[in-house]
């Protein structure tokens, strides 16, 4: 089976774009030593919301009777789904320095390979 | 906007953060960084090592013990940079110690005996599979932490104000 965790093509894809965009972007404002501002905040808050709409589909669709190849590591991919952007989210928050411009880009690139990595475990 | 940060004295009192007491904390700026980063490897870590040792231990016993050791050096890692007392920055030198070590070893033996490792971990091929960020972590992690070494019981510095938005 192509697809195995049925989370809709569009979200995954919107979610890993956005990791990227935003990766480029915050490593873009660390590079000129730039703090991180409100646009790249909203970016990063955005990504916390994608991620959470693709942990609530993804659950749904198993809860409605979908098979996972493996309920441990789906559960896994769902805890690191849900607590990482957040948490660099609130680390970036608290480091008003480029530091905080290389976090959100860290952010987004973890994210990212997150998408893609959950699609290859369950394909 | 931010306020200056500030160093908390032992008496409670605080003053404005020298380029000395920046040098001792060690969770700001870089050092969040490295605390988010481990962060990531301490949950990765500890989700491979639980998939590992609750649906497939008799494969490769001693791979997946090595994830479940993997795991615990990252997250009192990831505490000990954010805690960031003098103490912390002791066991945080010794776990990243460990962890470079760790990366080296295993990182030689998945390669050159593979028997020993019919499975992956963590530290397989130097980290290969997480773009060899192991390998670079512990570094990095080692030269921020000595980086600011000072001799214990001088001020505690682990007090900030970032009164930001």
């Amino acid at each position: 089976m192509a697809y195995s965790v049925a989370v809709p093509e569009f979200l995954r894809i919107a979610t890993a774009a956005v990791g990227v965009v935003l990766a480029v972007w915050a490593g873009y404002r660390a590079w000129r030593d730039k703090a991180p501002d409100r646009g790249l905040m909203i970016g990063a808050a955005v990504l916390v919301l994608l991620a959470i709409a693709l942990v609530a589909t993804a659950l749904s669709t198993v809860v409605g009777g979908h098979h996972v190849p493996s309920t441990v590591t789906f559960v896994a991919y769902v805890v690191a789904f849900l607590i990482i952007p957040p948490a660099g989210l609130v680390l970036a928050r608290m480091e008003p320095t480029k530091w905080g411009s290389v976090i959100i880009a860290t952010v987004g690139i973890v994210e990212a390979i997150l998408v893609v990595r959950l699609q290859q475990v369950f394909s | 906007m931010d306020t200056e940060p500030v160093t908390t004295e032992r008496d409670g009192s605080t003053r404005a953060m020298t380029p000395t007491d920046r040098r001792r904390r060690i969770n700001i700026g870089l050092g969040r960084l490295l605390i988010f980063v481990y962060g990531v490897f301490a949950l990765s870590a500890s989700a491979r090592a639980m998939v590992q040792i609750a649906t497939k231990f008799h494969e490769a016993p001693l791979a997946y013990v090595l994830s479940a050791v993997a795991a615990v050096i990252y997250i009192v890692a990831t505490v000990c940079l954010a805690r960031s007392t003098v103490r912390s920055r002791l066991l945080g030198i010794v776990c990243i110690s460990i962890e470079l070590v760790g990366v080296v070893v295993v990182g030689a033996l998945s390669l050159t005996d593979k028997s020993a490792f019919p499975d992956a971990t963590v530290w397989s091929d130097f980290g290969s599979g997480y773009g060899y960020v192991p390998l670079v972590l512990p570094i990095l992690g080692l030269w921020w932490l000595l980086r600011g070494a000072q001799p214990a019981g001088t001020v505690r510095t682990n007090a900030v104000r970032t009164d930001r938005g």
